[in-house]
């Protein structure tokens, strides 16, 4: 499994997503620039400027026409995904942490930070999809602030109007977008931070990582935790592999976290994790500092990682990954 | 159980030996057997008696004699009371006076009035004696029952002591967590029987498989101990003296008064009893206190019978077991002395030992068995004034000089014996006459062949470590001329050569095997069956190598090693099988088979991931396992085998019928282990697929609308068209206009 290196950023990844189709992957960083990237070769098929801090989040949706951001100059910004335009900007009283599409791609969720006395904030737009996407609603749909923690991710479930969230304290929770109440919570879901939360392709269920070195599967409508993986290092993301009963979960101490030790490189890998027996199955190599973000096409053919290095390391996986059967031959639901 | 040593209970000892108290009759004797006479003859008896008393060395008066009369007859009873002084001397009157002959007629009977009492007070009926129930003890060397014929190891770390088996991954488990507290550190003694826990009241020993308490020590404070090689004796040591306080138990097994001051004593393990104490400060010279003392500190001849101690520059002291008395009531005075080793015993030595106490025991005259070699030991003296240094030989108890070396431009000389005790090597550290550089020579014994023929090897480096194959004819050495050797700093990594050295049977000298240049490896560990070996580097914060070594690469079967290695290429069997790191290692140690390797990092050097790990004999790692405050670990040794040579040439013979038993074995646990995982993994498979159905039910309806629409996008993935289209995009169109 030979990598392809995409070297874009200047400064740490922050987020990588796959459009649906699996073409293109969309990276941002520290560097207040988002790219876009072939993903069966790894050319860049440009960038979207005009952040002005960093890019902390990004996703795209399902037609891959609109491309929104969020980032840490207070911003949130849509963009035509084949120009490159912006289309229009929301602005905020703080940085924008993580934003996410609805399955139908009529709205977004979007949270912001809590600072400088103002309270995080979960927004919902409701997306004009008509015409070039210029013309939007400048004030949110619905905007309310959770109570207790503040929220770090979030994503649409399947039931209309209802959100999961992951929170700074470990929660995991499910809101009512409209009414503003967190009408299901997980309060021990995590013992950290909760840093990732990626949907499965039928958004019936979701896997979440956390600092507490633990990454766990959640049904999102009643947020049973279903499975549990336990690592040896903070985990910065984890992913979940289409087709194949596999997780990917990446990860690492900062620098200057602790001494050195014999494992030191072993904490920079993706570790492939099987998703049923909760056992761990591989690793990949590469990069020089934690993983922040992994992401996995959806047809589950190849998987990106990007990491404080500043590097993405695009991953197509060989026949042997397909054919491979670590624990015998099984056949488990997707 | 008890757990601790304050919980031992004593009761039993001390009731044994309880003071009597003194009942003011003790300096009064009965003295029977005198004549009986009339009033008319007192005076002349009494003043008689008085005399035959002080001739014997006790003076009586005539007022201490008391003579009671018989009033109806007018005689005197025939006996009479001596009241002396005090206690010492009554106590000698009766040894002296006891059966003395007074005259022809009469012979003197002397008691203690007390005991005239006690006797008299008796119960004349006899009272068998309980005999006391015979409880059996357990058997010390049950482990080695194990039916999976696994090894032991002991880890210590924090406060816990826990005792594993280790076998297959299977059979891995723990044997005993013991509740042991409050103690320094463990030990194995060496054939395994027991494990010592050195606690402030003295040393604890537990055995058998129940681990119970089967021995204790009482040496107050004691910091080190060292067994004798067939585990009948004990050493312990302290660093402080010995004080024995106001109303401190009495008895074999305790220290006396006359110990005190001592730090190192000497005790029997099976009946608990106090040998003899010594102490290590010698009285005249202060200097010898200020170096590093030497530890084992008693040293004991293979087969326990003598334990000798030098004291440095001056003589070697023998004791014979279990006396304790100094051999031949004299040391052995050698000028300058500076170390000296027993011999160790071969298992031929052990053999012919065994075969001469048979035969002493049954009188038989069996002239033909070969006498078993004598003991030896090789001790050296450094150069004085006009006398070169000296390495000599000495058979024991004859005393008889066998072999003797000179040497010149010592520094320093480390003796080591092949285990087997059929070579011997002094590694001399040797310097140039302006004694600005070191270098090594290592001489040589044969000490099996006549005259105990002395080979040198010369070499230029420094010799760091020195390593003989167990029952080899080969050694292995670790020499190195890095500059930074002698000064050693943080962050230095000394680089070093290892060299293999064996013996060449045609000529009769060690020849060089191979050399393996430029390494960090200081440590050589043999396995305890040779031919394999790992080099290791320890105690380095920056390199922690270990590379796992194989002498006899080309021979298929060790057992007929013997006479074909001339055939082969000099050297070439020796390769590498694998290397591995361990992070910070401190310690390296083969299980007794010679299968396993385990290596530690203690808490007790640093604390970097400390814990211990274990490796096959070809590198590759069993289990590792990183705990903080880990200390110790330690694999139990076994005792050897009880097998014959004939019997070990068999069992290897029939390798393959052995083998297919445990292969079958083998092959039925894995099985038995997968069966299980499988079933395991079969409801994990379920219970997953059981949860996505109900989880799809839900969210769609039962089969639901959703399906159509993924199994629209499957399709549309599956039926992939390769779609070539080429994009020409006019970005930006400039026109210039070129002036000339």
């Amino acid at each position: 499994m030979r990598p392809i290196l995409l070297q874009g950023h200047e400064r740490p990844l922050t987020q990588l997503k796959f459009n649906t189709a699996g073409d293109l992957l969309f990276s941002c960083s520290k560097d207040h620039v988002i790219n876009a990237w072939y993903s069966h070769n790894g050319e860049r098929l440009g960038t979207y400027d005009g952040n002005n801090g960093t890019v902390w989040t990004v996703d795209v949706d399902s037609e891959s026409r609109f491309l929104v951001s969020g980032s840490a100059d207070n911003t949130l910004r849509l963009w035509n995904v084949a120009s490159g335009k912006c289309l229009y900007t929301w602005e905020f009283p703080t940085a924008v942490r993580r934003v996410a599409f609805n399955e139908d791609n009529s709205k977004i969720v979007c949270i912001t930070e809590q600072r400088m006395g103002y309270q995080c904030a979960i927004r919902v737009f409701e997306i004009n999809r008509e015409a070039d996407g210029t013309t939007q609603s400048e004030e949110p749909l619905y905007l309310f602030n959770p109570i207790g923690s503040k929220a770090t991710v979030c994503a649409f479930t399947l039931t209309p109007n209802v959100i999961i969230t992951g929170h700074e304290s470990g929660k995991v929770a499910l809101f009512n977008v409209e009414t503003g109440q967190e009408f299901e919570s997980n309060e021990r879901a995590h013992g950290a931070r909760v840093t990732d939360l990626q949907l499965s392709s039928d958004r019936t269920y979701c896997i979440t990582s956390s600092e507490d070195k633990i990454a766990r599967i959640h049904d999102t409508k009643t947020l049973m935790v279903i499975k549990t993986y336990t690592t040896e290092t903070t985990l910065n993301s984890a992913a979940l592999a289409p087709t194949q009963p596999y997780v990917l979960l990446g990860g690492g101490q900062p620098p200057g976290m602790g001494t050195r030790t014999s494992a030191q490189n072993a904490e920079f890998k993706t570790r492939f994790w099987h998703k049923v027996y909760e056992e761990e199955v591989g690793r990949v190599k590469g990069h020089f500092g934690p993983i922040n973000t992994i992401a996995v096409h959806p047809a589950g053919t190849c998987f990106a990682s990007g990491g404080e290095d500043g590097f993405i390391r695009l991953h197509h996986f060989d026949d042997s990954y397909f054919k491979a059967q670590p624990f015998g031959a099984i056949e488990a639901e997707d | 159980m008890a757990a601790t040593a304050d919980d031992i209970d004593y009761s039993d000892i001390e009731e044994k030996y309880q003071v009597q108290y003194d009942d003011g009759f003790d300096n009064m004797l009965v003295v029977d057997g005198v004549p009986v006479i009339d009033k008319s003859k007192l005076e002349k008896l009494v003043a008689r008696i008085c005399k035959e008393f002080s001739r014997k060395g006790v003076s009586i008066k005539p007022e201490d004699v008391y003579m009671p009369w018989n009033d109806s007859t007018g005689k005197s009873q025939g006996f009479i009371f001596v009241e002396f002084r005090n206690v010492d001397d009554a106590n000698l009157a009766l040894a002296a006076m006891h059966n003395h002959p007074f005259d022809a007629k009469h012979q003197f009977k002397v008691n203690r009035f007390t005991d005239i009492e006690r006797y008299a007070n008796l119960d004349e009926t006899y009272i068998e004696p309980e005999t006391e129930e015979y409880a059996p003890r357990e058997h010390l060397r049950a482990w080695l029952a194990d039916p999976q014929g696994r090894d032991q190891y002991v880890t210590y770390r924090g406060e816990d002591v826990e005792i594993y088996w280790h076998g297959k991954p299977s059979q891995s488990e723990l044997a005993m967590k013991p509740d042991w507290k409050d103690f320094l550190y463990v030990a194995w003694s060496p054939l395994g029987t027991y494990i010592a826990t050195l606690h402030r009241q003295g040393v604890r020993l537990w055995g058998g498989s129940s681990w119970k308490p089967q021995q204790r020590f009482a040496h107050p404070l004691v910091k080190l101990i060292d067994f004798s090689p067939c585990e009948q004796y004990l050493v312990t040591w302290s660093n402080e003296a010995i004080v024995v306080p106001e109303g401190a138990p009495q008895g074999p097994q305790y220290l006396s008064p006359d110990d005190e001051g001592n730090n190192i004593a000497v005790w029997d393990i099976k009946s608990g009893d106090l040998l003899r104490t010594f102490s290590t400060v010698s009285e005249n010279d202060s200097t010898a206190a200020k170096k590093q003392m030497q530890w084992p500190a008693l040293k004991w001849s293979p087969d326990d019978k003598y334990v000798a101690r030098v004291t440095a520059g001056q003589m070697i002291s023998v004791h014979e077991l279990p006396s304790m008395y100094l051999h031949g009531k004299k040391s052995l005075k050698i000028e300058g002395v500076v170390d000296f080793e027993w011999c160790p015993q071969g298992d031929r030595d052990r053999e012919d030992a065994e075969k001469d106490a048979l035969t002493s025991t049954n009188g038989a005259a069996a002239k033909a068995v070969k006498k078993a070699r004598e003991n030896m030991l090789v001790y050296w003296t450094p150069e004085v004034a006009n006398q070169p240094a000296r390495v000599t030989l000495l058979g024991f108890p004859s005393r008889a000089i066998l072999r003797q070396k000179n040497l010149f431009n010592v520094t320093e000389c480390k003796l080591y014996w092949q285990n087997q005790g059929d070579f011997l090597c002094v590694k001399v550290d040797r310097h140039t006459k302006t004694k600005k550089s070191i270098f090594c020579n290592l001489e040589i014994f044969r000490v099996r062949e006549k005259d105990y023929p002395v080979e040198v090897v010369e070499l230029k480096d420094t010799v760091t470590d020195f390593s003989w194959e167990p029952k080899g004819e080969r050694f292995a050495i670790v020499s190195s001329n890095d500059p930074n050797l002698g000064n050693p700093g943080p962050g230095i990594t000394i680089k070093t050569d290892v060299s293999f050295y064996q013996l060449e049977h045609g000529k009769n000298d060690f020849k060089l095997l191979r050399t393996l240049p430029s390494r960090t490896s200081n440590a050589i560990r043999w396995s305890p069956r040779g031919r394999h070996v790992v080099l290791a580097t320890v105690g380095s914060s920056s390199k922690s190598e270990l590379e796992f070594w194989d002498l006899d690469f080309n021979v298929e079967d060790a057992g007929r090693r013997e006479g074909q290695v001339s055939k082969e290429e000099w050297g070439s069997g020796i390769q590498l099988l694998g290397t591995a790191d361990h992070y910070a290692l401190t310690d390296v140690e083969w299980d007794p088979s010679g299968r396993y390797l385990a290596t530690s990092a203690s808490s007790w050097t640093h604390t970097l991931e400390n814990g211990y790990a274990i490796w096959d004999f070809r590198g590759q790692e069993i289990t590792k396992q990183i705990q903080d405050r880990f200390k110790q670990f330690i694999w139990r040794p076994r005792p050897r085998t009880l097998l014959t040579k004939d019997q070990q040439r068999q069992v290897r013979k029939n390798l393959r019928e052995y083998s297919r038993t445990f292969d079958e074995d083998d092959a039925a646990e894995e099985s038995n282990v997968s069966a299980e995982l499988v079933a395991l993994r079969k409801r994990l498979v379920d219970e997953w697929n059981a949860w996505r159905m109900r989880s799809k039910a839900e969210f769609f309806g039962d089969g639901g609308q959703r399906a159509g629409k993924e199994g629209k996008t499957h399709s549309e993935t599956e039926e992939k068209e390769e779609i070539e289209v080429w994009i020409d995009e006019v970005i930006d169109q400039v026109e210039e206009e070129v002036v000339e």
